[in-house]
């Protein structure tokens, strides 16, 4: 990895003109110096401390996005709760989809500790500006999907949200421990599900590797672009925001996928996978970077219906919010008299 | 907060062990003003670098459940395994789930 020391950031930056501009410059490359030997010796940062500008914003970028993430994901799986097969399956749905509502909560109280406030963050995603990640705007279309998001998505997410328990930034770390051990059943209730339908009858088999045929590819895209092409990620690694490269991770997850895949007769759809004994990792195919693009810009199967269903949700939402404004002032009006 | 002046407002004292680390409650103290509360927390809480960040919240900001709805608050989880990774099996063989 090519890292530029922050003196030479430094240097490409307009020359100071005065006395005062110069002297907060030296402050200010001081106060990044100290920063990065804080990470550099696995201190964690909290809100309190001094950050550079663009740690900063790149946290409230990357939590902000994360937590839309969680919210977003909910509805491609709520879609399922009312058709589950079974009370059970219908009950284990309904506690997953609560979890990532708390998901999100955890994780846009981590991001208000950066200075953004709750309003202005939601509001970003209803207008469509913010970006949440584009797996949710696949659709899920039959109960395997169910299976397929659970063993697949939430998998990979996982992936990505342990090493992020070790990230720099205080919070979002403590936010990510609390996530991390509620998520590991989510894994595990969606492996069960295509377990299950594996066993099951041919049409059952055939819908489960239907499923996994579909959210192969795009829960590999999950891990982000590949590390030439991924612009932050240098940043992000030199701060410890990130520990673990995109292609990293992504690998890791190929290769422990591929094995569970096996032990329940389904298929990974690549015909280029090819076991290297050398490398001991699996050689795969390539990622159709069109499609992730197009689905980012806006243009997935679901990316309005997404958006839609979000902005009727808080729009219909909004006489609680009020009703309970109205209630708490009554109180506070009450207790004064 | 009480009437009499005299009477300094209590605060509850949370110690931020390390850094990285949640802040726990330790217990409380009075002082009539934040900076006050913060100095006399790190008198009474931190002597022995326990501390290496403070917060004080005024106690009567504080809401709290009520012990005697504890049944009802929290028994509802009782019958919910399913949120336990326990719950589910997994196939023999399937490594790293
Ligand atoms: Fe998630
Ligand atoms: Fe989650
Ligand atoms: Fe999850």
């Amino acid at each position: 990895m090519n890292i530029q020391p922050p003196v030479k950031v430094f240097k490409r930056k307009a020359k100071p003109r005065t006395l005062a501009d110069q002297n907060k410059n030296m402050e200010n490359q001081e106060l990044e110096e100290r920063f990065q030997e804080k990470v550099d010796a696995e201190l964690k940062i909290e809100p309190k401390d001094w950050m550079p500008e663009k740690y900063r914003k790149t946290l409230v970028r990357q939590i902000s996005q994360h937590a839309h993430s969680e919210v977003v994901g909910m509805l491609p799986e709520g879609n399922w709760i009312g058709r589950a097969p079974s009370l059970k399956r219908k009950a284990i749905l309904l506690a997953k989809v609560q979890d990532e509502a708390g998901h999100g909560l955890y994780l846009y109280s981590a991001a208000e500790t950066l200075g953004t406030t709750r309003e202005k963050t939601v509001e970003d995603l209803l207008s469509g500006k913010a970006k949440y990640s584009s797996i949710f705007n696949y659709p899920t279309l039959t109960w395997a999907d169910i299976g397929a998001v659970g063993w697949l998505v939430d998998g990979a997410a996982i992936m990505n949200q342990v090493m992020l328990c070790r990230t720099s930034y205080g919070p979002y770390a403590r936010a990510m421990v609390r996530i991390c051990k509620e998520e590991s059943f989510h894994q595990r209730q969606g492996y069960e599900i295509m377990s299950v339908l594996s066993k099951g009858t041919p049409e059952q088999l055939e819908m489960a590797q239907d499923a996994l045929n579909r959210w192969w590819w795009p829960s590999l895209m999950m891990f982000g672009p590949s590390d030439a092409e991924s612009p932050n990620s240098a940043a992000s690694m030199k701060w410890k925001i990130k520990r673990q490269s995109n292609d990293e991770l992504r690998q890791i997850f190929i290769d422990r996928t591929v094995q569970q895949a096996e032990v329940i007769g389904l298929t990974i759809p690549d015909p280029d996978l090819k076991w290297n004994e050398e490398a001991k990792k699996y050689a795969w195919g390539t990622i159709d970077w069109t499609e992730f693009n197009n689905v980012v810009a806006g243009n997935g199967p679901c990316n309005k219906e997404r958006l839609v269903a979000r902005n009727k949700a808080h729009d219909e939402g909004a006489w609680v919010r009020e009703a309970a404004m109205a209630y708490a002032a009554k109180k506070a009006k009450q207790k004064a008299a | 907060m009480s009437e009499n002046p005299n009477n300094w407002p209590l605060w509850e004292v949370f110690i931020q062990s390390k850094r990285g680390l949640d802040h726990k409650h330790v217990g409380s103290l009075h002082a009539p003003d934040a900076r006050l509360a913060i100095e006399n927390a790190r008198d009474v809480y931190t002597r022995r670098q326990e501390g290496n960040s403070i917060w004080v919240v005024p106690a009567n900001a504080i809401s709290a459940s009520q012990p005697d709805d504890a049944e009802m608050f929290f028994d509802p989880a009782d019958d919910k395994t399913y949120r336990h990774p326990t719950f589910y099996s997994i196939p023999e063989g399937a490594k790293y789930i």
